[in-house]
């Protein structure tokens, strides 16, 4: 007699297994129809179950997704995406060498921020998730402001209340990175509501990862993008991993992350997330589709974290070493350089001498960062920090409370 | 007996349990294969299988409310909350659904869950992975509040919140796991080893839900406690020279009000201390009610030490904490009080 048993989500590979890429739908490059970015939801259903590719195996650009950018775009993309990784490697090793306490690198997963803020207005609100600093590099955030928020310093944009990685940019209308997951997602339809309550044609958009599509704020966000068709891009970063938990435990399995969209009723489009023009031209689309007040669009972006999910993380306790190597949509620098060696606009000596450049920048951002303190030497933030901001202005008790602190030095 | 840090202990705790009872299931986020980001789930699954510790999506509203589900259809699950900071995705089922649910149906309906979760700062996490929410559950009628404060405790306690039939919040002070801290952070890290509360039955045993232990004897004033604070308080009566003597309430609800009014009827002078903010802290509540209980006996008002009334800032962390110094000021200015 059959009777029902608990289902446990299969994971493809574990330590000491060969890396086991078959789950993942692929589909060949220029392969998925572009309709009118106004069509209706249910005219999303095979996008979101597809998956939206430009760039081939070999480097070129096909089909209707192409987004048709210009030599110079394609280079400052690539120019960016470059600079995330260099920052990211070099910040990941200054917290080996104790000088910062945490660090979160976003390795093999550049494309997903910086193409989709090159693709979008700078005026347009982001709410980013901790593994999005591409959109900080993209904007042009400074080096060493970042810098001086992971070392907690006399320049720490946060004052010293944050975690590293938890950066914002009111400036650069990039929303404060908050430690926990999801919650940014309905804030970021809240801030789109009120676009279209004050009549304005800023978008909002908004990135977390698969995981973290489990969470309630995630389905609060759907449900209110749909009910008042906000003009929002709610972007799922299917990286595959949340720290140990594979995505099938997401509800990876048998349906993709972008057909939640057309589920609830907004647009949903399945995308390569290491093809810098495919994720270009996805965010144009929905961007396109907000503007014009048709509403919300669920982009999932398919790649893969290349690295530990933090400094606090080893993945080899659970996932196969050469997993990425394997990784059937590649590296998402590698895949830009290629394109624009195809074109004949770029050289691998070109290349090494960028990276060279961009090395340097790093190094001297540091040194920049470093001279205005770290958490334990030189110059330090005042403790007395810690009682502002709590309220606008600041209640007896704490103030009471910082007179008691200063007094125990 | 052997040598366990805390981690071993409630590691020990859930399997003892899992082995003795087919209605434990553990889950919680990362708690399978990998088990645990502070390994305190470690090699659980693979022991009892992957249909009695199960990974989770990360939804701890969806980890609780299943949990009450399995509770209710004769499961004694025992849920983690990867950090009490992230506990508040899962205030509504707790506090509407898991205290209530006894209450509502008359006993119909129960469930006996068990959420363990770690808590405090020390470690450098910031606000995210630094917070002490125990008052805040503490203030709900239908759930019971543990946070022990050492091994020996931490296996009996989970063993008895385990086998409790209502629901227990069960908070681990993460500073705690590796060994006692007394609150000096530039001091080369302890291990438990060595240790006495260090020393754990390998088997079943449990420690009473609802009894404060007197964790330092003495005859001048009595510190009430709980958690990485209990190793501060020591330290710092110690360092003073001053004989105190200092209560572990080790639950917050249960209140084992008798140890403490014994122990402040002799000295006649208390001092509260816990990590969390001090604003209608669980402190207020210990402050009222020894207040009410002991009032005649009181020499000084009673001392309250807390984490300043702020977010827990990240730099700031050490000027933040309740540390020894905080708490040796309080105790010189309470016994210069002329009784």
């Amino acid at each position: 007699m059959m009777q029902p048993k608990l289902h446990v989500p299969a994971v493809p590979a574990r330590p000491g297994e060969a890396p086991d890429f078959s789950y993942v739908q692929l589909a060949p490059a220029g392969s998925v129809p572009r309709p009118d970015p106004r069509v209706p939801v249910r005219h999303t259903v095979e996008l979101a179950e597809s998956l939206i590719r430009v760039l081939d195996a070999q480097g070129e650009a096909c089909g209707p997704w192409d987004p048709a950018l210009t030599a110079d775009t394609l280079l400052s993309g690539l120019r960016d995406m470059v600079l995330t990784r260099v920052f990211d490697e070099r910040m990941q090793r200054t917290q080996r060498q104790g000088r910062i306490t945490f660090y979160v690198r976003s390795y093999g997963e550049e494309a997903v921020s910086v193409a989709a803020a090159a693709a979008l207005a700078d005026t347009d609100m982001l709410f980013p998730s901790y593994r999005n600093q591409g959109l900080f590099i993209r904007r042009g955030v400074s080096l060493v402001e970042l810098m001086c928020q992971l070392l907690s310093n006399t320049r720490d944009m946060c004052k010293g209340r944050q975690l590293p990685v938890m950066y914002h940019s009111a400036e650069k209308r990039i929303f404060s990175i908050s430690g926990n997951l999801a919650t940014q997602y309905p804030q970021a339809v809240g801030w789109a509501m009120a676009a279209a309550i004050k009549g304005e044609s800023q978008i909002a958009a908004a990135w977390i990862g698969e995981g973290s599509t489990a969470a309630a704020d995630f389905h609060h966000a759907l449900t209110f993008a749909k009910v008042y068709k906000a003009p929002v891009i709610l972007n799922v970063v299917n990286n595959q991993w949340a720290i140990s938990t594979f995505q099938g435990y997401a509800g990876g399995e048998q349906r993709s992350f972008a057909a939640r969209g057309p589920g609830v009723g907004i647009a949903g489009l399945r995308v390569d997330g290491n093809d810098f023009l495919a994720v270009y031209a996805a965010t144009r689309w929905a961007a396109e589709r907000a503007r014009s007040g048709e509403g919300a669009t669920l982009i999932e972006l398919v790649t893969y974290r290349a690295g530990a999910h933090s400094t606090s993380d080893d993945p080899s306790r659970y996932r196969p070493r050469e997993e990425f190597a394997e990784w059937p949509l590649g590296d998402p620098v590698e895949r830009l350089k290629q394109h624009l060696i195809c074109l004949g606009v770029w050289t691998e000596e070109q290349h090494q001498a960028l990276l060279a450049k961009l090395e340097e920048q790093v190094g001297a951002a540091w040194k920049q960062a470093m001279s205005h303190g770290t958490l334990t030497e030189g110059e330090k933030l005042d403790p007395k920090l810690m009682f502002a901001d709590v309220y606008k202005d600041m209640p007896d008790h704490l103030r009471e409370q910082c007179t008691q602190m200063e007094s125990e030095k | 007996m052997s040598a366990m840090n805390m981690v071993q202990a409630l590691n020990s705790a859930m399997a003892v349990m899992l082995e003795r009872d087919a209605a434990v299931v553990v889950l919680g986020e990362d708690v399978g294969y990998f088990g645990g980001v502070f390994r305190v789930t470690d090699g659980l699954q693979k022991t009892f299988g992957s249909h009695r510790v199960l990974d989770t999506p990360i939804a701890e509203g969806g980890i609780v409310g299943a949990a009450i589900g399995m509770g209710v259809n004769g499961l004694r699950p025992v849920a983690e909350i990867q950090f009490a900071d992230y506990i508040y995705p899962a205030y509504d089922q707790i506090v509407s659904e898991l205290a209530r649910l006894r209450y509502r149906s008359a006993s119909a309906f129960t469930a006996p869950v068990t959420i363990r979760t770690p808590c405090g700062g020390g470690i450098r996490g910031g606000q995210t992975h630094s917070q002490s929410p125990e008052g805040v559950f503490a203030h709900v009628s239908g759930i019971k509040t543990v946070m022990p404060s050492n091994p020996y405790d931490a296996k009996g306690l989970l063993i008895a919140a385990i086998e409790d039939d209502d629901p227990v919040i069960f908070f681990e002070p993460k500073r705690l796991y590796n060994g006692p801290f007394d609150g000096d952070p530039d001091k080369p890290a302890l291990a438990w080893a060595g240790h006495p509360m260090a020393e754990v039955p390998e088997g079943y045993y449990r420690v009473e839900i609802g009894k404060a232990a007197v964790a330092r004897a003495g005859s001048a004033v009595t510190m009430v406690t709980y958690g990485t604070m209990v190793h501060v308080c020591i330290a710092a009566a110690e360092a003073e020279g001053i004989d105190a003597e200092v209560i572990d309430i080790r639950s917050m609800m249960p209140l084992d009000l008798d140890t403490i009014a014994l122990s402040v009827e002799k000295t006649g002078r208390c001092l509260i201390a816990h990590e969390a903010t001090r604003f209608a802290g669980f402190g207020a509540e210990l402050s009222a009610s020894i207040q009410e209980r002991c009032f005649w006996s009181l020499e000084a008002p009673i001392a309250r030490v807390a984490g300043w009334d702020t977010p827990y800032p990240h730099a700031f962390e050490w000027q933040y904490f309740p540390g020894k110094q905080r708490v040796r000021r309080s105790l010189r200015q309470l016994m210069q009080i002329e009784g």
